[in-house]
């Protein structure tokens, strides 16, 4: 062991070996997945992998850049990294800008920048990772208190900036991903009422879908008479309480009766909103819409699959495979390609379906164990910037984890974002190593204070 | 500042934990307790392909089988894999123009898909089959595939046999736990229906992978789950074919029936309808038309009106009347009555007789005398020891049934029809409890409420023939196998009428019944060298309240001492039943004991009657209201030629040989257009005997 130690200590010395090694895990679950729905009974499977040709040969391909990439950063100083910070920021923030200009379309997003050799790369997804890098610069500062709102608006303004960016590029599903960081500024010290605001605001809005507006309204009333009535005693000696209270009750009939259905009719597309209608398990009329209204009134087609079909192929997917699963290979949904973008957004149908229960439950404890060995080593940090930006990856992760998950299983609307290290696609794998080992380099010069 | 609240980091931890929780959750809800996502994952990708077996073949009484299975052929086209065809040559082939065929190819892509096989043209013609064969490889995309339809070599016994149709919801509701599906086929009538589950057979089910287009992607776990199709069991009938034949043809152009009993089995040797269709007409790619178009016939060809109709059996029924009378000892064979006219007992004068004279039980029979059947019925309801009309008419009714009147006979076709012999509590209601026996009096001369079927007239001739006994009647004589033997127990089971009534009886009304035929009113009807007895009927008939012109009746049986036949004939609306019920019934015996209608004055008279058109004024009135006379005649010609080929011929392996020679002429690649109509019908004939040879050969390939 110790001579193992010395090895370790003169290749890389202090590197987490056990991220390292979960990383390597899950990129060969990833490549093992996207095989399982390619695969072609006889074909020679060797000549398949080297050919270059099936996608699960392009992930092994992709996965040897990753490594090269993440020997690179082990290889370089941490210093660079606070130093390059806020330069790397403003240069993913001209990024996205310049995708407005020389960006290509895919799948209906002008998000990708053609890099040569037939390989795109998306902006926003690089994007995280100088986010992650200025927030940890901006929250690091000795000058910054981050118990003022001053400082909170300016953290949320930098997380909030390549979001918009990205929404304007018709990738709302990455946007979203920016909201991880108020995770990490939770951590930092932003009010818990923020969150828990927002988290009520969610709540609202679903209510609002499922809920007949007239009933919502009603129970909202009823609450806010009954909060009243409860806190009756506090109210003669405090009569701004009362004040709070009808306020709060009118912010959401207001937010109910008028913002709710405004932004889906005005803000959201017709496809959009009846994702997230088909969700709660409602049907969206497209002709309240206005874009739709507006800009396709003429050649509009009623859709010819219910717009679920998505989710609910996912489902019988998953749901068929039970217990123990119906074996490596052997998925008939998988196999009949039933589940439309199987090897990207929905590849954990083809795990869910092929091993099951227990397949399923091994590969999320897999993941949450990843997360927790990430907070650990953020709170084994000594300088803020190490830790903010292991709060940010371990944020990151679980916000990929858990919309796309949920988004499987028909927990959460569908919005394209891949499964990290899992999904097919160089572009999201090269982010996710790159945030990793950033973090694990940092991590290996814990003992310096980085500023 | 460095460390600013290491409690938040437990909060981040417990809401990551929280999430997972909340995912594992629905993962569980998901895989392990909702059911319906294994079924929904099965319905999605196993795609299973019924195997259908062949259905059984119905043969008659010497082997010759009335219908089989042939194969015929669908040109099936898959769209996606046309690409680059020659779409002319194609057309050319089929005889159609590219906008037909581009309609054609539009409409399938939007009903079925461009990626899954659709059927192009059905049913090709074998001509039509033959030139595609040749030129498929230059038509990728088109296959021909085949498919099991119904032939019926001889064009006879259509309402019998019945024919299958795809299942209606109702149907598959009423019978879920049989298998079907939604596109099967099932005997909807006749034998096809009786005998379903014999005929069916067994399905097999193959399981295929399939993708998300359906396309197939390899056979499901190797095939451990597929069954094979089991054959369906062949039924043997104790119908004569060639009987049936001619028994059709001499009802050509009128509307009734013909039942002929074998009377020592209770076999059915023929049973026609008329008027009747040819059984092909209701297969293949036209059936719903043709279908619809029988459907609205007026004659209502559909009908089987040997079971399904029932008519009063009018002076037939003297010979029930004369051997209760006799048994019931009201009258003996010396009692003899004299008609001046008619008759008196119930001071009306009805019913009136035809003929002046004395008559007793023989001569009464032989000139259906009614006066003197009243007498007996009168007599026979007035006996003092039964204490009124109400027990004596229970006494009367109880050997009618025990001749198998007024209830079902529960012969092996649906819709059979009970008939009715009226029963006293029927009488209380009309004429009050004092009705007495004057109120009946027209059932003694099978008017009235009396009725009964063809088949219970039949039954009751061969009852009479047997002198007190009859077995059920019935088609099927044995099933192929003996796994459904059970089904034929209930044919075995001899029924006798009263054990009462000597032999003496049946002889003396056998006296009568052979009188008819030798000096009374079926003198017209005798058959050369054989002793017929027999009994005319004229039964007077009402359609919605207004007198129609009489049915004519016959019953028979020959030859009496050893009898063979027992036959009722009925022509709907044709004036005395001397003049066309007896002449059919008398040619019908003569074919079936000597296998042909041998003397060329009999042959004429066979044509003649085929000729003579009795359609009841009504019905014609309203066939000439419909369009497709013209058509309907033509086709009926067209059988009757074919019919006729069948009968000409001494023996069927002639006409096996005919026809087949004929068929050879076709497989010649260049045969000339036939010049007119008349040479044309060998052809049509050749073509379903090719069917049956093709069939052959395709077993020995397969």
């Amino acid at each position: 062991m110790p001579r193992n130690y010395s090895i370790t200590q003169t290749i890389s010395p202090g590197i987490d070996w056990v991220v390292v090694a979960v990383y390597l895990m899950l990129v060969a679950i990833g490549i093992l997945c996207i095989f399982m729905v390619e695969y072609k009974p006889n074909t020679d499977i060797l000549a398949s992998f080297i050919s270059g040709k099936t996608n699960y040969s392009k992930q092994l391909f992709f996965a040897g850049v990753c490594l090269v990439a993440a020997i690179f950063i082990l290889l370089t100083d941490s210093k660079i990294y606070t130093a390059f910070a806020n330069l790397s920021y403003t240069f993913g923030i001209v990024l996205m800008l310049a995708t407005f200009v020389v960006g290509r379309s895919i799948n209906g997003s002008k998000s990708w920048i053609s890099v040569g050799g037939g390989f795109n790369l998306q902006s926003a997804e690089l994007c995280k990772i100088f986010t992650a890098l200025a927030l940890a610069k901006y929250l690091s500062r000795q000058e910054t208190d981050f118990s003022k709102l001053k400082s909170q608006l300016i953290g949320g303004a930098l997380a909030l900036a390549p979001a918009l960016l990205s929404v304007l590029q018709n990738e709302t599903g990455l946007a979203l991903v920016y909201l991880s960081f108020f995770i990490v500024m939770y951590r930092e010290g932003l009010p818990p009422g923020l969150l828990i605001f927002g988290f009520s605001f969610g709540a609202l809005v679903i209510a609002t879908l499922i809920v007949e507006p007239n009933t919502l309204a009603l129970v909202l009333t009823i609450i806010a008479a009954l909060t009243i009535y409860l806190v009756r005693k506090q109210l003669k000696r405090n009569k701004r309480l009362l004040t709070i209270i009808i306020l709060l009750w009118a912010l959401s009939v207001g937010i109910q009766r008028f913002a709710v259905p405004y932004i889906f009719n005005n803000v959201f597309q017709c496809y959009q909103s009846t994702r997230i209608y088909s969700m709660v398990g409602k049907d969206y009329d497209c002709s309240k819409n206005q874009h739709h209204t507006n800009s396709s009134k003429a050649n509009y087609k009623p859709p010819r699959k219910p717009d679920d079909y998505n989710v609910r192929q996912s489902k019988i997917a998953i749901g068929s495979g039970g217990v123990w699963g119906k074996g490596f290979l052997k998925g008939t949904q998988t196999r009949g390609k039933y589940v439309p973008e199987q090897h990207t957004d929905f590849i954990f149908t083809s795990l869910g379906e092929a091993f099951g229960l227990v397949g399923s439950l091994i590969f999320l404890l897999i993941y949450l164990f990843l997360l927790f060995r990430i907070i650990a080593i953020a709170e084994r940090q000594r300088s803020t910037f190490s830790r903010v930006y292991a709060y940010s990856v371990a944020s990151i992760l679980f916000f990929h984890i858990v919309v796309n998950v949920c988004m499987t299983i028909g927990l959460f609307p569908i919005i394209g974002i891949p499964l990290p290290l899992i999904s097919y696609g160089g572009s999201s794998l090269l982010t996710f190593t790159i945030l990793i080992f950033i973090m694990l380099r940092l991590d290996a010069d814990r003992q310096m204070v980085l500023r | 500042m460095p460390v600013f609240n290491q409690s938040r980091s437990r909060v981040i931890q417990i809401v990551f934990a929280i999430v997972f929780i909340v995912i594992a959750a629905q993962l569980t809800n998901l895989q392990v307790f909702s059911k319906k996502y294994k079924l929904q994952a099965a319905n999605n990708a196993i795609y299973r392909k019924v195997i259908y077996p062949d259905r059984g073949i119905i043969f008659d009484r010497k082997q010759r089988s009335l219908l089989e299975n042939s194969i015929m052929f669908d040109l099936v086209v898959t769209p996606a894999e046309t690409r680059g065809i020659d779409t002319l040559a194609l057309c050319n082939l089929l005889g159609i123009d590219t906008a037909e065929y581009k309609r054609r190819m539009r409409d399938i892509i939007f009903k079925n898909t461009s990626v899954r096989p659709s059927v192009f043209e059905p049913l090709l013609s074998q001509e039509l089959y033959a030139r595609l064969n040749e030129n498929m490889y230059k038509f990728p995309g088109f296959e021909l595939s085949e498919r099991s339809v119904r032939t019926y070599p001889f064009h006879i016994g259509a309402n019998f046999l019945g024919y299958t149709a795809e299942v209606n919801p109702a149907f598959l509701s009423k019978h879920k736990e049989e298998g079907y599906e939604m596109g099967d086929y099932t005997g909807m009538t006749g034998l096809e229906r009786t005998y379903e589950k014999v005929l069916m057979g067994q399905r097999g089910i193959k399981r295929y992978i399939k993708d998300n287009r359906s396309r197939i992607q390899g056979s499901y776990e190797n095939g451990i789950f597929d069954t094979a199709a089991v054959a369906g069991k062949n039924l043997y009938l104790s119908l004569d074919a060639r009987l049936q034949a001619l028994g059709e043809k001499l009802m050509t152009n009128k509307v009734g029936s013909i039942v002929a009993i074998d009377p020592n089995t209770g076999g059915i040797l023929c049973m026609v309808s008329a008027p009747t269709y040819d059984p092909n007409y209701l297969t293949g790619s036209e059936r719903s038309r043709h279908f619809n178009k029988l459907y609205k016939d007026p004659r209502l060809p559909l009908l089987n009106r040997a079971i399904y109709t029932t008519y009063s059996p009018g002076s037939t029924f003297k010979t029930v009347v004369g051997i209760v009378g006799l048994s019931e000892g009201v009258i003996d064979e010396r009692f003899s009555i004299v008609c001046n006219g008619a008759f008196w007992g119930c001071g009306n004068g009805r019913p009136k007789c035809l003929d002046k004279g004395t008559f007793n039980l023989t001569s009464a029979i032989a000139h259906s005398d009614n006066t003197y059947f009243a007498t007996v019925y009168k007599r026979i309801l007035d006996q003092q020891r039964y204490g009124g009309a109400d027990s004596a008419l229970k006494v009367f009714n109880s050997y009618a049934y025990t001749f198998g009147l007024g209830h079902r006979l529960s012969i092996d076709l649906p819709g059979e029809q009970p008939g009715n012999i009226p029963i006293s509590s029927y009488y209380r209601k009309i004429f009050g409890k004092n009705w007495n026996s004057c109120n009946v009096i027209s059932n003694a001369i099978g008017q009235g409420e009396v009725s009964t079927t063809v088949l219970q007239l039949a039954n009751v001739m061969a009852t009479i023939a047997n002198k007190g006994w009859y077995y059920t009647p019935h088609m099927v004589d044995s099933i192929e196998g003996n796994e459904f033997d059970d089904l034929l127990d209930r044919f075995k089971e001899k029924h006798l009428t009263d054990s009462n009534i000597p032999d003496t009886v049946y002889e003396a009304v056998q006296n009568g019944m052979q009188g008819v035929m030798e000096y009374g009113t079926g003198a017209a009807a005798q058959v050369p060298g054989v002793v017929v007895c027999g009994k005319t009927g004229t039964v007077q008939n009402f359609y919605h309240g207004v007198a129609q012109k009489d049915h004519a009746f016959f019953g028979a049986f020959a030859p009496r001492s050893h009898p063979k036949i027992a036959i009722a004939v009925l022509c709907e609306n044709a004036g005395f039943g001397a003049q066309s019920a007896a002449p059919i019934a008398s040619l019908m015996i003569e074919q079936y004991l000597k296998d042909s209608v041998p003397e060329p004055d009999r042959k004429l008279k066979v044509e003649e009657i085929a000729k003579l058109n009795l359609i009841p004024a009504r019905m014609k009135e309203e066939m000439n209201r419909l369009d497709s006379i013209k058509l309907r005649r033509e086709e009926e010609q067209n059988r009757q030629n074919l019919q006729e080929q069948l009968l000409d011929s001494t023996t069927t392996e002639t006409t096996a040989a005919i026809l087949s020679d004929a068929g050879e002429q076709l497989y010649l690649p260049s045969l000339p257009k036939p010049p007119d109509q008349k040479q044309k019908q060998p052809i049509t004939m050749a073509i379903l005997m090719t069917d049956h040879k093709k069939k052959k050969t395709f077993q020995f390939n397969a």
